[in-house]
């Protein structure tokens, strides 16, 4: 990965830094405070700082150390129980300084109006999500993922909602708004409407997923672009990780969007005066708010900015889907208990099947399992050894353990075989796949009520594959079939999709990077953040799959 | 028999205390699911500290368990996991020894009902043979111990656990037939918690059954038995609750202990249906929807003790099941109890109609709790009916397993007189229909 895999390179380089004794890059701490206190608001910090579990390609260092910068401005004659949040992350190279300018602008704008019923809370955070998390843990009194903070010193009340704000230069042609938060959660829809609202009362071209709005709903070609921002949308809440800073407000059941201003190729352009004055009108509008924003859908899905697809539309597409899996058990059920009323005698009594099947059923269970607990606790716990024995970053180290896990996870039946004794073997392989198919239904349904996509997506995939396997099937054909459907694959196809659809298409080993790169960030979020889908697919979906590919080679 | 029933104890020991260091031990103990208001152990330690104090420790509404079980923990605190993985120890030693007792009077019944040659010829098959009856008992200690709801609720140290004991010692008493030792432990499980009173009945018949005392009101031996077994529960019943007020010197835990059992004032979502629906009721009608609902749970006696007189032992687990799936607050280590006894009635399986689904909707169910929860009340996107529908659905399904074993064990007892392929008067063959 480029001229800091090699770790000597590495150690070398970040001695020689530490000898210069420069930070790598630094926030301007003080006079941030300066500022905000200067435009009459009431400034803290906090620092804080994390222990990655290996250093990813932005970092590139194990701990990283930051201080979020925030301001409050008091209601001028309400009581201090609500407030609001806007805040701008402060990127390292300097790209999001517009952003943090017209926050500054904005603040000094709203101090001197009389109607905020509501405190205000003006934050610039370091490290993007790192920082962000630091700041909600410390805001909430809460610990989740062991940050190392220093206690907030100033809060203002219950946050009601959140606007997160990221600017790349100070004219933009259209403003995106990211929706996606951490588990695919989403804020209310309320929010959405209200922004385009806004842009569409002011003037703003407002896009979603980075694709302008079409007015041809009936043709094909707009029914297909509708078509590929929703697929965008899924792929993008399907990864469980959040697309803006106000991915993490969400956690605590505070509505949270992020804008991000793009300046592309259009004649018409707007300058950061609309721009505020169009936060403006959004914060007003969030200040009239008696309750939190809870009336419109929290489960949608948004092929554009005028149209969604509430959960009562797309749930039942899954519920077919968990169907399919829940008739074939029916099916296996019924198979199970007809020979043995068959095959009655005089005095012998009929046993429940399951109870000499479930023995054996249990060793392919276990050593399944097992492989998944491998699959989630070995690759960071053995990057050390790892980096020793092979010219390979820790990143590097990472992920490849975790591909090799995986496929050494496909050689399994052929070597548990020798420890099973494959007793019952029509009835034993009948038994594991009702198991695996009842499994593999809870599994779906509980993934899809809190993360739709991902279980949608895992669902599409791995339901043919479980209905069909048998062991009577053409072994090499089936097997190639349910590597290509299991769960490491479908990662591989999203990523290329995403790609497709983000109209930036990708080559076979560019493919393969981003591939590796999204498993390392996978892993990272999990850690970092809490997401789930990392254990999620290690601990749960992998073994459920090695389940099927035991019953293909069931002897 | 012993061997494999120790081998069982063991991993059930390590299971738990592997448990109990383990991270997962605060978040057990904090899910509705597993402890209600009742059994908490944060209850429990908050008891203790008021006691500590020299305060009444049910002051301030917290602590709702008996004085016998505060001052129980006042001396062992220290070794709360101990007590509570020895407790489980105990029901499942105490469900042992009494089906293996009750296997061995089934068989014995068997063997002379076949001497008197009272069964009819095509019946041979329902016969059940000692060879598969020996592994039950120590099915029975394992589905209890190794139930994921029994292990939840050890971790999460509810006093669940000791009531199960108690009615686990009540269970093994009678059976045996001793009838001072099951009105004691009834007495003390129903000094917990109010409902089992309502195995008085299924342990009486089993009394009289054991004693060749006919069930019949117009006898005086039948009187005179009920008012002895009845004079032995209220007089240990009595004693017990004077114990409790002599230690803690006052009464007002009769109003703590049954009177919050009773009235359902705490409305934290659980497992059972009374929080949902006394969350929307009007004051108004409050009352009345107490009182129908608590007397649900002790009406099914009545009926129950008419049609099963013959079968005590099935009556206790019908009344055990009933008690864990209408109580005011139930949580799943009651559910475990129940549960416990199904493999002794595995030779009903040919006559189960709804097994599949029922077993489908309660895994279902029990994967969706801590989703449904977490949803509702930590990403805010569902609200308190999604919680109860699962709910709904999860007694649903305990209600139908009930009445499958119910209507298993009728038909088999029908089969089992009228012949197992039934004709009509004309010799055409019939079916058997439950109305």
């Amino acid at each position: 990965m480029g001229l800091l895999s090699d770790p000597n390179r590495r150690k070398a380089l970040t001695s020689l830094l530490t000898r210069l004794n420069t930070p790598i890059w630094g926030m301007p701490v003080e006079w941030l405070v300066k500022t905000m206190q200067a435009r009459g608001l009431e400034v803290f910090t906090q620092s804080f700082t994390r222990t990655l579990p290996f250093p990813d390609e932005n970092k590139e260092r194990y701990m990283v150390r930051g201080t979020n910068i925030y301001g409050i401005l008091r209601a001028p004659r309400a009581p201090r129980t609500e407030a609001l949040v806007l805040s701008a992350p402060c990127s390292p190279d300097n790209s999001n300084n517009q952003a943090v300018g017209l926050l500054l602008g904005l603040a000094q704008y709203f101090r001197s109006q009389i109607y905020w019923a509501k405190d205000i809370i003006f934050l610039v955070n370091e490290h993007d999500l790192i920082g962000m998390q630091a700041w909600l843990e410390g805001y909430h009194h809460t610990n989740i993922t062991g940050m190392d903070y220093t206690p907030l010193q100033g809060r203002a009340g219950s946050i009601q909602a959140a606007l997160s704000l990221e600017l790349s230069s100070d004219v933009i042609t259209s403003l995106d708004l990211v929706l996606e938060g951490l588990n695919g959660q989403l804020p209310n829809l309320d929010l959405a409407n209200l922004f385009h609202a806004f842009c569409q009362k002011i003037g703003v071209l407002c896009t979603i997923q980075g694709k302008l709005q079409r007015g041809d709903w009936d043709t094909a070609e707009g029914y297909t672009h509708a078509v590929q921002t929703m697929m965008l949308m899924v792929l993008k809440q399907a990864s469980g990780r959040p697309w803006g800073d106000h991915g993490l407000f969400l956690r605590y059941h505070i509505e949270a969007a992020s804008v991000r201003g793009i300046n592309s190729f259009r004649q018409y352009k707007t300058d950061a005066t609309t721009i505020g004055r169009l936060l403006e009108g959004m914060f007003r509008k969030l200040n009239n708010l008696l309750e939190r924003l809870h009336q419109s859908y929290f489960f949608y899905l948004m092929p554009s900015l005028t149209h969604f697809v509430s959960i009562g539309y797309y749930m039942p597409a899954f519920g077919l889907l968990a169907t399919i899996l829940l008739l074939r058990a029916l099916d296996l059920w019924v198979q199970l208990g007809t020979p043995a009323q068959v095959t009655e005698d005089g005095a012998g009594e009929v046993e429940p099947p399951s109870s000499p099947g479930v023995l054996s059923v249990l060793t392919p269970v276990v050593i399944s399992h097992l492989t998944g607990v491998a699959l989630y606790t070995l690759p960071v716990l053995s990057q050390e050894t790892a980096v020793e024995h092979f010219p390979v970053s820790e990143t590097e180290a990472v992920v490849l353990t975790a591909i090799a896990i995986y496929t050494a996870g496909l050689a399994l039946p052929h070597n548990t075989h020798r420890f099973i004794s494959g007793e019952g073997t029509e009835q034993g392989w009948r038994v594991l796949k009702l198991v695996a198919l009842l499994y593999l239904a809870v599994l779906l349904g509980c993934t899809a009520l809190i993360n739709f996509s991902l279980g949608f997506i895992l669902a599409i995939t791995l339901v043919p594959a479980a209905a069909c396997v048998t062991p009577h099937m053409p072994k090499a054909l089936t097997a190639l079939a349910m590597v290509l459907l299991s769960p490491g694959c479908t990662l591989l196809y999203c990523v290329f999709i995403f790609q497709e659809l983000q109209e930036a298409p990708v080559t076979l080993p560019e493919g393969w990077m981003l591939f590796l790169s999204v498993i390392s960030q996978g892993i990272l979020d999990h850690s970092l953040y809490g997401s789930l889908v990392y254990p999620l697919l290690a601990l749960l979906i992998y073994p459920c799959w090695l389940l099927l590919w035991n019953i293909l080679f069931w002897k | 028999m012993a061997a494999p029933l120790t081998l069982v104890l063991v991993l059930a020991v390590t299971i738990r205390a592997v448990l109990f260091r383990s991270s997962l031990a605060e978040l057990i103990s904090e899910r509705v699911e597993v402890v209600s208001p009742l059994n908490a152990w944060k209850r429990v330690v908050e008891g203790l500290a008021l006691l500590d104090l020299g305060v009444s420790p049910y002051s301030g509404d917290v602590f709702h368990e008996t004085p016998l079980i505060i001052y129980l923990f006042h001396f062992v605190v220290d070794y709360a996991e101990i007590v509570f993985m020895i407790a489980d120890g105990i029901t499942a030693v105490c469900l042992y020894l009494a089906v293996q007792n009750y296997n061995k009077n089934v068989f014995r019944k068997q063997k002379y009902a076949l001497e008197a040659d009272r069964y009819p010829h095509d019946c041979l098959e329902l016969m059940r043979s000692p060879r598969e009856m020996h592994y039950i008992p120590l099915k029975v200690a394992m589905f209890y111990l190794l139930n994921p709801f029994t292990i939840l609720s050890c971790v999460a140290k509810s006093t669940c656990g000791l009531n199960n004991a108690v009615i686990a010692l009540f269970i093994l008493s009678t059976l045996k037939g001793s009838a001072l030792l099951s009105a004691i432990f009834l007495a003390l499980a129903t000094y917990q918690s109010i409902y089992p009173l309502t195995l008085f009945a299924p342990a009486l018949l089993f009394l009289l059954q054991r004693l060749y005392i006919p069930v019949n009101l117009c006898r005086s031996s039948f009187w005179f038995f009920t008012l002895q077994y009845a004079f032995m529960f209220v007089g240990s019943l009595v004693v017990i609750v004077c114990l409790s007020f002599f230690l803690l010197g006052s009464w007002d835990f009769i109003p703590s202990v049954y009177g919050f059992i009773l009235s359902v004032p705490d409305l934290t979502p659980n497992i059972g249906l009374f929080w949902y629906f006394f969350a929307e009721m009007f004051e108004h009608f409050r009352f009345f929807f107490i009182c129908v609902f608590q007397i649900n749970i002790f009406f099914y006696t009545i009926p129950l003790s008419i049609k099963l007189k013959e079968h005590p032992v099935f009556l206790i687990f019908m009344q055990i099941a009933i008690i864990s799936i209408f109580k005011s607050y139930p949580t799943v280590g009651d559910i475990a109890l129940y549960m416990a006894f199904l493999p002794a009635w595995s030779h009903l399986y040919r006559f189960l109609r709804n097994i599949f689904l029922v077993s489908c909707v309660l895994l279902a169910c029990s994967a969706l709790f801590p989703v449904l929860w977490h949803l509702w009340i930590y990403a805010g996107s569902a609200n308190s009916n999604f919680y109860y529908a699962i709910t709904l659905l999860f007694n649903v399904g305990q209600i139908l397993l009930v009445s499958d074993y119910f209507y298993a064990y009728l038909r088999r007892e029908h089969h089992l007189s009228q012949g197992l392929y039934l004709r009509r008067k004309d010799g055409s063959e019939a079916t058997l229909v439950l109305k």
